[in-house]
């Protein structure tokens, strides 16, 4: 019934180290935007390589604010929700929206720009890799063996 | 109820830790992130409250209200008509230009923002160019919507014709002062592009000329001294965040055509259409030729070299902060090494200024420190930006549209803070940017080199503005308010005796010295400085 009833323990406990990781990364990005009193998406959209038209679009004026607070929000939820365990299976999918959303803002692709990076990459970047683990996530569900969700299991 | 209560109570030690361990780590990572980012704000507050530079505000803007006033346009080329558009007087043709441009790319604004410029409730009644085809552009465009633009075939006609209250001057270099004293003398305000004089002793005649006519309001067009981050730069100084100045670095990096003055020569140009009598005034008499038309800072007879056209724009930008004054010894050299077609002003050069005297307080013992060189660095034949540098012995300044200050770390005045690792060199204590997050759509590659000089655009309450419009603004504002230009003849006469003074250890391969005391660049026995100066076979 469940995917992860029919895994070894220590797959189920590497499966609960990636969500804590990338629990750890989304909630760590948004706590320092969420104290950072110049943090905007501004630059970083305005300079989108891929769909500008779109980027641009949420770099303006009138949307902008909401877009930053959206942004910050969703990396918090996602973070809290894949370290305490509750509802990840949703907050995989969130946090993968984001992620490919900022990846069609700076894709790597060979013929365009690569802008200031840490490592060297074609088509596949750390976005795409960290989207790719939480659909991984999504459908290997773990919160019911480490999480909050732990705690309303129905014991049989 | 009662089932929530069983499941509680079925829950082993373990399954607590299972189900909850997560909300520690939660707790952890917020916390860490809180504090990290509370700390650094903290830490940058206090540095910020220690160096305590101000953005400075703009200076209050005076009104533009009352009678229109008349101004006229001496030199109606590529910069003329910039300086017109400033004016509020954009060409036929640029409007169209700018017009395709903004439906192939919406992010270029430049037309918006033309019009979008403030009203400076000026007619524009006069043009004066020695070609058609630019005289008639300027009919063409400025007669109508109210404004009556005429012809003078002279600067003379214009100046005595009682239309005009003010004149711009976008001529050659060889032009710009006796036009300039011309005016002055008949009582009409000038604004004048730089270099301020094309000789030594013209430099002195038009000091005197406008110390004579103090109703006159003189402005020299060095632009950047609107931008704000130069304000910024200066509060920064004044506070001696550097501490002892003791090198200043400036480059000019141009790698392309236009860049080298190879500006296109228009096909209709010929004796018909060009009065070339007229345009070669003081130089030397040469059969008409186009391309000393259309390229004349190529030769020393019309143009000033890099010294002159170029390098006066990065000596003033470094006067305006530092207020150094004319250096005590310059000394050049360079060649003509990328543009080999003619020419005889160098396209490489490098000019070494010393100011023996200077001063900018210290952090260090009294009697230390005292002495600055200004190197300026140019080449036509590279772009790369190697930027402003001032640099100090407790920090380094980078200046452009942008400010940015970096702790030395060998500094006196950070020495604890570096120490204590509340300071990293590494990290710029101070930065002041004010488009920071735009991306602008200056287009061209030179753009973008006078951009990131602050020579092109400036940021007022966020909006780009551009400096030439803000500089014309100050020089009518302190016609019609009274006020003094904050670039007048004694900041050009500084300008204007620097550049010469480069040209000539440039010419004559030795160090130029300038006597303070007698106001005069020391010459050897026998030696005609401006003879020199303005050969225009060397």
């Amino acid at each position: 019934m469940n995917a992860i009833s029919k895994l070894s323990i220590g797959q189920v406990n590497s499966m609960v180290l990636l969500r804590l990781l990338i629990g750890w990364h989304f909630l760590y990005e948004g706590v320092i935007k969420v104290y950072s009193t110049t943090w905007t998406a501004k630059g970083y959209l305005l300079s989108a390589s891929f769909f500008q038209p779109f980027f641009q679009w949420l770099a303006s004026e009138s949307i902008l604010p909401a877009v930053d607070v959206l942004n910050i929000f969703i990396l918090l939820v996602v973070g809290a929700s894949l370290l305490i365990g509750f509802r990840t299976k949703w907050a995989c999918l969130a946090g993968i929206g984001l992620l490919l959303l900022y990846y069609l803002a700076h894709p790597a692709f060979p013929w365009l720009p690569q802008g200031p990076s840490e490592g060297s990459y074609w088509l596949v970047n750390k976005n795409l890799i960290e989207a790719a683990a939480l659909l991984v996530l999504a459908l290997f569900p773990t919160e019911k063996r480490f999480g909050i969700e732990r705690m309303f299991k129905t014991k049989k | 109820m009662s089932t929530k209560q069983n499941i509680f109570q079925t829950l082993t030690r373990r399954d607590w830790l299972k189900s909850l361990g997560g909300l520690s780590l939660f707790g952890a990572v917020w916390s860490a992130g809180a504090s990290f980012s509370t700390k650094a704000k903290r830490e940058r507050n206090i540095l910020l409250q220690t160096l305590n530079i101000k953005a400075a505000a703009p200076p209050p803007t005076a009104t533009m209200e009352g009678s229109p006033l008349r101004i006229g346009i001496i030199g109606f080329g590529g910069r003329g008509e910039h300086l017109v558009r400033s004016l509020g007087y954009a060409t036929t043709e640029w409007l169209e230009e700018m017009s395709r441009a903004e439906k192939e790319n919406p992010a270029d604004t430049r037309l918006k923002e033309f019009k979008d410029q403030e009203n400076l409730n000026i007619r524009l009644t006069g043009v004066c160019d020695v070609f058609d085809v630019h005289a008639n552009k300027a009919l063409q465009s400025f007669n109508g919507n109210g404004n009556t633009c005429k012809r003078y075939r002279t600067a003379t006609e214009m100046i005595n014709s009682g239309e005009v209250d003010a004149v711009v001057i976008a001529t050659p270099d060889h032009w710009h002062a006796p036009l300039s004293i011309e005016a002055i003398n008949a009582g009409i305000h000038v604004y004048v592009e730089k270099p301020m004089t094309h000789s030594i002793e013209e430099t002195y005649t038009l000091r005197n000329a406008v110390i004579e006519n103090p109703k006159v309001v003189f402005a020299l067009g060095h632009q950047h001294r609107q931008t704000q981050s130069f304000l910024t730069a200066q509060d920064a100084i004044a506070k001696n965040v550097l501490g002892h100045i003791s090198l200043v670095m400036t480059a000019t990096n141009r790698n392309d055509d236009n860049g080298a003055w190879q500006y296109d020569i228009h096909p209709d140009a010929n004796t018909k259409t060009i009065d070339w009598e007229l345009f070669l005034g003081s130089a030397p008499k040469i059969p008409f030729n186009a391309e000393h038309f259309f390229r004349w800072r190529k030769w020393w007879a019309y143009g000033s070299g890099l010294s002159g056209d170029l390098m006066t724009h990065d000596y003033d930008r470094i006067n305006c902060i530092l207020k150094m004054g004319i250096p005590k010894f310059v000394t050049a050299s360079g060649g003509i090494y990328t543009h080999r077609d003619g020419r005889n002003v160098p396209d490489v050069m490098q000019i070494n200024m010393e100011f023996p005297d200077f001063k900018t307080g210290t952090s260090q013992e009294i009697g230390k420190e005292q002495g600055m060189t200004f190197v300026y660095s140019a080449t036509l034949g590279n772009q790369l930006d190697r930027g402003t540098v001032l640099m100090g012995h407790d920090g380094s300044m980078e200046l452009g549209n942008a400010v940015t200050i970096f702790a030395d770390s060998g500094s006196t005045r950070y020495k604890k803070m570096i120490e204590e690792k509340r300071i990293d060199p590494y990290v710029p204590i101070f930065q002041y940017d004010p488009s920071v997050n735009g991306v602008d759509a200056v287009t061209s590659a030179t753009a973008k080199y006078f951009a990131n000089k602050g020579l092109l655009w400036t940021y007022r309450d966020g909006k780009r503005v551009d400096s030439t419009f803000l500089h014309l603004r100050e020089w009518i504002s302190c016609i019609r308010n009274g006020g003094k230009p904050s670039c007048g003849i004694q900041e050009g006469f500084e300008e204007a005796i620097t550049a010469h003074m480069g040209g000539l250890s440039y010419k004559l391969g030795r160090k130029i010295e300038w006597d303070n005391e007698v106001q005069k660049i020391i010459a050897l026995p026998g030696e005609d400085l401006d003879a020199i100066l303005l050969d225009n076979k060397v």
